[in-house]
């Protein structure tokens, strides 16, 4: 097969231009929001001392989770061999970086004190999986960084396929860290499960996976190069394969739950009772997130471009709202510290906790998604990250134009 | 002459006096003093594992709406309220409890149960969240970054964030914003020998404190006497604190 072509983007048209601009405004915005939180204390959010952790880490632990499945389609080039998806490798290495460099941003800015990461870079404790996480994050860039070089220099090449193995290996364990930053809460009744590391893995393959088809689909159309049929049709059948699969692993997670009385308590809460959690897991994740992807990915006549663009949008607008369920509807149900018993305090013991998303935090979010994307923006304008063509004739060795004009060649 | 003699024999025997009373106060009086507070720990020694500070709070004796060992825990630590409830530092509560079953109420104070098998210092990144060799769980603000993931670890939400400026701060129990808190177990008094502040406060004497790790003690002999509960007991954490009377 041909060696894949991929070249910068000219990146002078007014379209471009306004989208750095967009995202600029919105990097500026979310460093300001997070400016203000620090100056003025984490009582200008809607964090409390119930909700302890909000909006910013729903963005930041979807952008790491999202990174390192946007990696999965290098992977699948590298690991498993699919000369179709090689093109599309530089990109995706590019892309898992860059988010994942966007939800470290945003967790780190909402920390009580950004101005000690040298401290989180200097003190460990090696029995904390978040200590760990910091080592598989700063592990995953380099890892990733190396496997771009190897795959973009064409001397190295061969090199790029062991790479590509280390990176993929890495950034499974990575997601099995961060779903175990959850499985690891022993006390937490939505959260004390080893399920939690498949499912972000799992999640990680769709989100990521619908962050990739946007970011590819949006440079493609910007850029004005050619784009198949045969990509958008594998990514069509992939990521309807990864949102039914991250729908079975939730299934098993609420059905385990389900059978366990101690937990009838947060499941009623969070499947029927929550409200707004409720509501962000039927419609948000649910339905608007899986099963209107499901229905639009598998609509008769096949692949359409923007029907795929479509439903990897909904399935981030579905991800952000399942993160949003994990993260802060876990939280909102009140801790059981005593079983049996109605309890009451001054410290929200027994009630549901009252948690409100304020405008600094999601600015906060919202500028680490900007930062991410204005990384690969800036990246593929200076870079040859993207493919000149992903049309079928230059992914697909065995592509034939006209089936049936062939086969009548093949007789003649 | 001799009446001037006389007089000097008598401030002599007055200095001889005064001086003894001073001396004998000056080494009795420590003695005394170190005495009342045998469980004291010189300040150039380091803090020994042998032994282990705890609780027994009896829930029974604990009565319903008084809450002067909170107020005493606010005044001693310095935690001024802000008026927000909902991002202010509790280090201790006081907690309505109603049997779903039985309709059995009952009232207790909660804080940090200084575990000897702390989910905080186990998640804790940075080691800020640490144990101390007599048990008490505490936060080094120094290298606290303000994650919160001990909040989300600790089975009896004991820690409080600092969500904004805190004023009048108490030298001995340094408060930062930004960083993450609990109940010391008022390691300031129990390194002089004395009980934390909502132990001294509570006038129901519902609250006991000691060395679990010294027989004699009275706590220890209490915990061997009567039946005490370890809140969330399922987890194995091995608390500092018990319960009597749920």
């Amino acid at each position: 097969m041909k060696y894949p072509v991929c070249r910068e983007i000219r990146g002078n048209s007014p379209a471009y231009i306004t989208l750095l601009l967009i995202l600029g405004a919105l990097i500026a915005a979310g460093l300001g929001a997070a400016l203000y939180m620090e100056h003025e204390g984490h009582h200008v959010t809607g964090m409390t001392n119930q909700i302890v952790w909000g909006t910013p880490h729903v963005f930041a632990v979807f952008l790491i989770v999202a990174a390192s499945g946007a990696l999965n389609v290098a992977s699948i080039s590298s690991v498993f061999g699919k000369v179709v998806y090689k093109p599309l490798a530089p990109l995706s290495g590019l892309l898992a970086v860059a988010l994942l460099v966007g939800g470290l941003v945003v967790l780190v800015l909402d920390l009580g004190h950004p101005d000690r990461l040298i401290v989180a870079m200097t003190h460990y404790n090696f029995k904390s999986i978040f200590a760990w996480n910091i080592f598989l994050y700063n592990g995953f860039i380099a890892v990733v960084a190396v496997y771009l070089w190897l795959l973009m220099e064409r001397k190295m090449n061969a090199y790029s396929k062991m790479a590509g193995m280390v990176a993929f290996v890495w950034r499974l364990i990575l997601t099995t860290g961060t779903g175990s930053i959850f499985g690891f809460l022993v006390a937490r009744q939505f959260y004390d499960e080893a399920i939690m590391a498949p499912l972000f893995i799992v999640m990680s393959f769709s989100f990521g996976l619908a962050m990739f088809i946007l970011v590819l689909f949006v440079a493609f159309w910007g850029s004005e190069r050619p784009l198949g049929e045969v990509i958008v049709d594998r990514m069509r059948r992939l990521l309807s394969l990864f949102v039914l699969s991250v729908l079975f692993f939730v299934a098993i997670f609420h059905l385990t739950n389900l059978y366990a009385t101690e937990h009838h308590g947060i499941e009623a809460f969070i499947l029927r009772d929550g409200g707004i959690y409720t509501q962000m897991f039927w419609f948000g994740y649910v339905i608007i997130g899986s099963l209107l992807p499901l229905a639009l990915l598998n609509l008769p006549g096949g692949a359409r471009a923007e029907l795929v663009a479509v439903s990897a949008g909904l399935v981030v607008v579905g991800g952000l709202a399942m993160m949003y369920v994990i993260i802060i509807g876990g939280q909102a149900f009140p801790l059981v510290i005593f079983p049996g018993y109605e309890v009451s305090s001054t410290f929200a013991d027994g009630v549901v906790n009252a948690y409100k998303p304020s405008l600094p935090e999601f600015l906060l979010g919202l500028g680490g998604v900007a930062f991410a994307l204005a990384i690969v923006a800036f990246a593929v304008k200076i870079l040859r990250f993207l493919p000149l063509s992903l049309a079928d004739q230059d992914v697909d060795p065995h592509f034939k134009a006209n089936p049936a004009a062939a086969a009548a060649a093949t007789r003649a | 002459m001799e009446q001037n003699d006389n007089n000097i024999d008598q401030y002599r025997r007055r200095f001889l006096e005064r001086s003894t009373a001073v001396l004998a106060g000056g080494v009795l009086a420590p003695g005394v003093f170190l005495h009342a507070i045998a469980q004291a720990r010189p300040v150039d020694e380091a803090v020994s594992g042998k032994v282990r500070w705890g609780m027994l709070i009896d829930s029974n004796k604990c009565k319903t709406g008084c809450d002067k060992c909170v107020k005493a825990c606010e005044t001693e630590n310095g935690l001024n309220r802000t008026g927000n409830p909902l991002t202010d530092a509790q280090w201790i509560r006081k907690v309505s409890l109603k049997d779903k079953q039985t309709g059995r109420t009952a009232s207790l104070p909660l804080l940090c149960q200084h575990c000897a098998e702390p989910p905080c210092v186990d998640v804790c990144p940075t080691g800020a969240s640490f144990k101390r060799a007599d048990g008490i769980v505490l936060v080094d603000k120094h290298i606290c970054i303000g994650c919160r993931y001990c909040m989300m670890a600790c089975p009896y939400k004991a820690r409080s964030f600092v969500h904004e400026d805190v004023t009048d701060q108490k030298s001995y129990a340094p408060r930062g914003k930004g960083t993450v808190e609990s109940c010391t177990f008022c390691v300031h008094r129990v390194d002089k020998g004395e009980s934390p502040a909502c132990v001294s406060a509570c006038e129901e004497k519902a609250m006991v404190f000691g060395d679990m790790n010294d027989p004699q003690s009275e706590l220890s002999q209490l915990l061997r006497e009567v039946q005490s509960t370890e809140i969330r007991g399922d987890l194995a954490l091995n608390l500092g604190v018990r319960y009597q009377g749920i």
